[in-house]
């Protein structure tokens, strides 16, 4: 069987599942389309909130920017699992004895005005736009790699099969066919991982091999120590070391943690469970699960980039493998001979004569439609930066993707692992998209504009308002902020805990607060986070100009601080919060009776 | 509410925050710790993990395994403590 023939199978099996799944759990009422009618079990609704929250970001990306900044990709690893010890600890339990169904519906209630949970909304309209937008983005790249065509085409065939079974489903559809997305995305991620480290390291267990010795080359030497001497003759730094500043990784971890105690999407999950026991058994099994993916998203990264490096440099541009060809026919991967030695050279700053860092030119590759260079190769029309020595362009994006090529894994394995990415962007989409309708639909619609809508009307609302959505989503997904999904998704990281993380933290855990300092609060938090990024990814911002050395992704930290000043600062001289207020808070703190508050919404 | 129920549940809040707050040190200093601010000294001066650097280890796998861990004991710490809120009077 060729190699189309395997994808179309696996791909087609699983979208038979998936759509399978979500006709027979088709939602009837809201409670069920929002909150899939809050009897889900832990283990069931840890594997779901698994697959809602690893996105495409995490299985295309993560694994590619660990392959290429090393000691610095760690930034994702403990930001998007220390978030969700943040978000146990301090969120979920209360939101959930709370026991309505939006964050907006808390916020609403616990700072009494409309106003709160208009500007609610409004947050999370932004922050589950922006998020989407990385995942539409993936789910291109997934599909042009597969049939070779434009990711714009990819983008648009991506969003319909969204639509298709987000809309139809609901949240108790999606639940049920989360969990079996999570299952494709765990083997197809740890799968290639495994015969890679036997090839590599000859050790079946990635994480053991990653630590322990390389084994495929004359003799056995530490597998790390071995990458590190391959960065460093190439120019680069060590891999074990990274080079970003300090304080930048700090505040983009932090950022990144304090988003995922934010994220609507993610919180939402825990209103499917039964009650507050049964939310911190949840997210055990929700980041059991998570890690095992974690886990092994190192060892992808380092073993990808050995088998990369062996693969392409130094080679000459007929000698390069068919998959090199491949990627650079869908624009993820480009080659400029700048010697003109006929012969690919990745190489670092080191490797250059003005110590600049090894980028080969500017911008995203724009190919001359087919012209081809002296060896063959695809000729760009972009800006060459000449005071580089690198030649080789690739997304950080293709890293998974490219995997299985470079390691020359049997067809059904690449198969696999091409459902297992669409997997994962489809999951974390639909489950974004159901917020996004929800927070439109109910916040909107029902609480703000017109309080005597009907189920039925409201559904149909969710419904329209997540296909404007998914309209919007596809259209930046095909002129994304950033071209490197991960990126794009740190950014509603950014905003989630420049917005939500605090606002929400200081309902549960201050008495005192009051809605004049929420408001002032998310405001402040989300316009300095938001402007910040626009100015240094549209309007041209160049790195010189960073504050503190803190990058875009970062900035989200410094808005969280911003917020949590701000909303101190009115609250104390602004009236206290009302009794009836008080004595919510103090509902939310303790056990008990949530099994009837949510059936109250 | 009567006393001895607003009594136990003042116990409660206490102790929930003693149990969040200890796991967030803990989650604190394996992350931001030993992961970010103090990843350099302790490359250089523990004992690797296998062949990698304690620091970069602790970043792309320790950090993790020891969240799970925390979560675990989190719930069991906290069904601990809802249970003495029932004995002494509880609210349900």
């Amino acid at each position: 069987m060729s190699q189309d023939a395997y994808n179309y199978l696996f791909i087609g099996l699983s979208f038979a599942l998936y759509i399978g799944i979500a006709i027979r759990q088709r939602a009837a009422s809201t409670q069920e389309y929002y909150t899939a009618g809050g009897g889900v079990s832990p283990f069931a609704n840890g594997m779901a909130t698994a697959a809602d929250w690893m996105s495409a970001a995490t299985f295309i990306s993560m694994a590619g920017s660990l392959a290429i900044g090393g000691y610095d990709g760690s930034r994702f690893l403990m930001g998007w699992t220390g978030g969700f010890v943040l978000l146990t600890v301090l969120m979920v339990p209360f939101l959930r004895k709370f026991g309505k169904a939006t964050v907006p519906d808390f916020i609403g209630d616990r700072y009494y005005s409309k106003a709160a949970r208009l500007v609610a909304v409004i947050c999370a309209i932004f922050i589950c736009l922006t998020y989407i937008m990385g995942q539409m983005r993936g789910v291109g790249l997934v599909f042009s790699q597969l049939f070779g065509i434009e990711i714009a085409t990819g983008v648009i065939v991506g969003g319909a099969i969204v639509f298709f079974y987000a809309g139809l489903g609901g949240m108790k559809g999606i639940t049920y066919t989360q969990v079996a997305q999570y299952c494709v995305m765990a083997f197809a991620y740890t799968i290639p991982a495994i015969f890679i480290a036997i090839a590599l390291t000859n050790n079946f267990i990635p994480q053991l091999g990653f630590i322990g010795d390389y084994t495929a080359g004359e003799q056995a030497v530490p597998f790390l120590e071995k990458l590190n001497k391959i960065n460093t003759d190439l120019g680069f730094t060590k891999y074990t070391d990274g080079s970003m500043a300090k304080i930048d990784m700090f505040c983009v971890t932090a950022a990144l943690m304090c988003g995922t105690a934010g994220l609507p999407h993610v919180i939402v999950r825990f209103f499917t469970v039964k009650n507050v026991k049964a939310v911190r058994t949840s997210a055990c099994w929700t980041l059991a699960f998570i890690a095992v993916i974690y886990l092994t998203a190192p060892t992808i990264g380092a073993f990808s980039r050995v088998n990369l490096i062996s693969n392409l440099n130094e080679k000459k541009y007929e000698e390069t493998p068919q998959w090199f060809r491949d990627f650079e026919k869908t624009g993820q991967m480009a080659w400029v001979d700048k010697n003109a030695d006929g012969k690919i050279q990745y190489w670092g700053a080191g490797k250059s004569e003005s110590g600049k860092s090894g980028k080969v030119f500017e911008g995203k590759p724009r190919f001359h439609n087919d012209e081809r260079g002296a060896s063959g190769e695809r000729l760009l029309s972009n800006q060459i930066v000449t005071d580089s020595p690198n030649e080789l362009y690739f997304g950080n994006d293709v890293m998974v993707m490219a995997n299985p090529h470079m390691a020359g894994l049997p067809k059904w394995a690449i198969a696999l692992l091409m459902a297992g990415c669409i997997a994962a962007a489809l999951s974390t989409a639909a489950g974004l998209l159901l917020v996004l309708s929800t927070s439109i639909s109910h916040d909107l619609m029902k609480k703000i504009i017109k309080p005597d809508l009907s189920d039925q009307e409201e559904i149909k609302y969710a419904r329209l308002a997540s296909l404007g959505a998914l309209l919007v989503a596809v259209w930046f997904g095909i002129n994304p902020p950033s071209t490197f999904v991960a990126k794009t998704v740190a950014f509603a990281f950014g905003l989630a805990a420049s917005s939500f993380f605090p606002t929400l933290l200081m309902g549960i855990f201050s008495r005192r607060m009051n809605k004049e300092g929420a408001i002032a609060g998310m405001i402040a938090g989300i316009g300095f986070t938001l402007s910040y990024i626009i100015y240094f990814q549209f309007m041209g911002g160049t790195p010189d100009q960073y504050l503190y050395d803190i990058s875009p992704e970062g900035i989200g930290f410094l808005g969280m601080l911003i917020n949590f000043a701000v909303s101190g600062l009115v609250a104390s001289f602004t009236p206290a919060p009302p009794p009836e207020v008080t004595e919510l808070v103090d509902s939310v703190r303790y056990p008990g009776g949530e099994e009837t508050a949510a059936q109250g919404h | 509410m009567n006393e001895r129920l607003k009594t136990a549940k003042g116990r409660y809040w206490k102790a929930q925050l003693r149990c969040v707050g200890t796991l967030l040190m803990l989650w604190f200093l394996v992350s931001f710790g030993a992961g970010i601010l103090l990843r350099d000294w302790l490359d250089v001066n523990f004992p690797s993990v296998g062949s990698a650097p304690f620091g970069f280890w602790m970043a792309q796998q320790g950090s993790i395994i020891v969240f799970v861990i925390l979560l675990i004991v989190y719930a069991g710490w906290m069904a601990r403590i809802e249970a003495r809120l029932d004995e002494e009077g509880g609210s349900r």
